[in-house]
């Protein structure tokens, strides 16, 4: 298959090309690079958020009421769902599809799973890159499910326009389960299997929390929401709640700064990507030169690092 | 950059035991392989649609129910009228060697595993069958 002619084929919105370009994406290399530099352009139509929360908290269950809702809405809905890799045989096992049966034989809903392959931060390198082939597609809404998250798998909140915080009752008696970095990113938060006991006491303690973060909340402060996922409870509200979210990013500054923290963000990511790409292949020798000494400790990393790059 | 194998374990049709799909599901994670597992009760057209946004190199079906000589050639046929016939395609469950033989002759399976198959033997055919195929 020819590139561009891949491209072309994501462009008109073809199934397969965009399922074969995500499996290019996620590989790297130079067709990959070609391909983004030609699909880029065209991204960034799409309205997109983020779901993640705790291992459990019913996130595979949300996005798929999420879909289900935004389809009778008549919108389509691409959803990119990552789950971790084992980091000791790199095989991962991708299970979110199971909960989202309900959506199977729709083609307006296209869902991909994405394993984290080695990566930390709640996602895999190659989701910005799926997000942007989903958008350049043509899904209208595009939900992109982390792995199960606690408190730094943050990297979400830089790539989808909104962040939902999923958490559920009963995980911990102060918020445990969400710590400083989750509540920092959440957007809207969620309190799933509402009908529990303790969502109300959760509800408090969310809400309570959101009033004591004074000027971080003050231009958007996030809303708490409930949601009986598996019973089909709470979709609607929590639309409601993204695009009255996405209209306050699109109002004054707002949209603006979240633009430039996510263009930041995207290219410290993907030059710090080529100089090590680059280090390694063309500076081999030197490169593991400076591994063995930092391996018997002769030199610090900081020299060492620094004379790497003098390479360059 | 290294390239995984992406295999789409799916149980089609109505039986309800899946401990045998979620055994191979981990052995092949443990292979170090991308195992997109669906769960229960799949059409063959779910399947051939999953595995077609999820671009695996492998499908692999679990059946018990006794109905694989409807719903196996089903997946092979969507398949093809996919353009996908360069998708590995195996079955494992209770399926009688003189259907087994059918279902490789005429209906594109490349291997069929009856009770008894080493995980290791599943592993190891993948990785022959999914590294001759570039």
């Amino acid at each position: 298959m020819n590139k561009s002619d891949l491209a072309t084929r994501i462009l008109a919105g073809d199934r397969r090309a965009l399922a074969r370009a995500i499996s290019l994406v996620e590989q790297g290399g130079a067709q990959a690079k070609a391909l983004m530099a030609e699909i880029y352009p065209h991204s960034g139509k799409a309205k997109s958020f983020g779901v993640t929360g705790p291992p459990g908290a019913g996130k595979s269950t949300l996005v798929a009421l999420l879909a289900r809702t935004l389809r009778a809405q008549g919108l389509t809905v691409g959803i990119i769902a990552v789950d971790p890799s084992s980091p000791f045989t790199g095989g991962a096992i991708l299970g979110d599809r199971i909960r989202m049966q309900s959506l199977g034989g729709d083609s307006g809903v296209f869902i991909r799973s994405m394993a984290s392959r080695g990566r930390t931060g709640g996602l895999a390198r190659a989701s910005g890159d799926a997000l942007a082939l989903v958008d350049a597609a043509g899904f209208e809404r595009i939900i992109i499910e982390t792995v199960g998250a606690g408190q730094s798998e943050v990297e979400i909140a830089s790539i989808a326009d909104s962040t939902i915080v999923v958490d559920v009752p009963g995980l911990g008696d102060d918020v445990q389960s969400i710590k400083a970095g989750m509540l920092e990113i959440a957007d809207l938060f969620v309190v799933n299997k509402a009908d529990r006991d303790g969502a109300d006491a959760l509800l408090r303690r969310l809400r309570s929390m959101i009033e004591l973060g004074g000027e971080r909340y003050r231009a958007w402060k996030p809303p708490v929401l409930k949601a009986v996922a598996s019973e089909g409870q709470g979709a609607e509200a929590i639309i409601a709640a993204l695009e009255e979210h996405w209209r306050f990013l699109e109002s004054g500054s707002a949209a603006h700064q979240k633009a430039q923290e996510r263009a930041t963000r995207e290219l410290q990511e993907v030059l710090a990507e080529m100089l090590f790409e680059r280090l390694q292949n063309q500076h081999s020798h030197e490169w593991q030169q400076a591994i063995e000494a930092l391996a018997k400790r002769q030199q610090d990393p900081y020299t060492l690092a620094a004379e790497l790059l003098k390479q360059l | 950059m290294e390239r995984k194998i992406r295999v789409l374990v799916a149980k089609p049709g109505l039986d309800g035991h899946d401990r045998g799909a979620k055994v191979i599901a981990r052995a092949l994670r443990d292979a170090g392989m991308e195992v997109i597992y669906t769960g229960l009760q799949q059409s063959p057209a779910m399947i051939v649609e999953a595995a077609l946004q999820e671009d695996v190199d492998v499908i692999g079906l679990s059946i018990l129910s006794g109905a694989h000589m409807t719903l196996l050639p089903k997946v092979h046929q969507l398949l093809q009228e996919q353009g996908m016939g360069d998708v590995l395609l195996i079955a494992g469950g209770i399926i009688p060697e003189s259907d087994a033989e059918i279902l490789k002759r005429e209906h594109g399976f490349a291997g069929i595993f009856g009770p008894g198959t080493s995980t290791n033997e599943l592993v190891e055919f993948i990785q022959n069958h999914v590294g001759s195929r570039e």
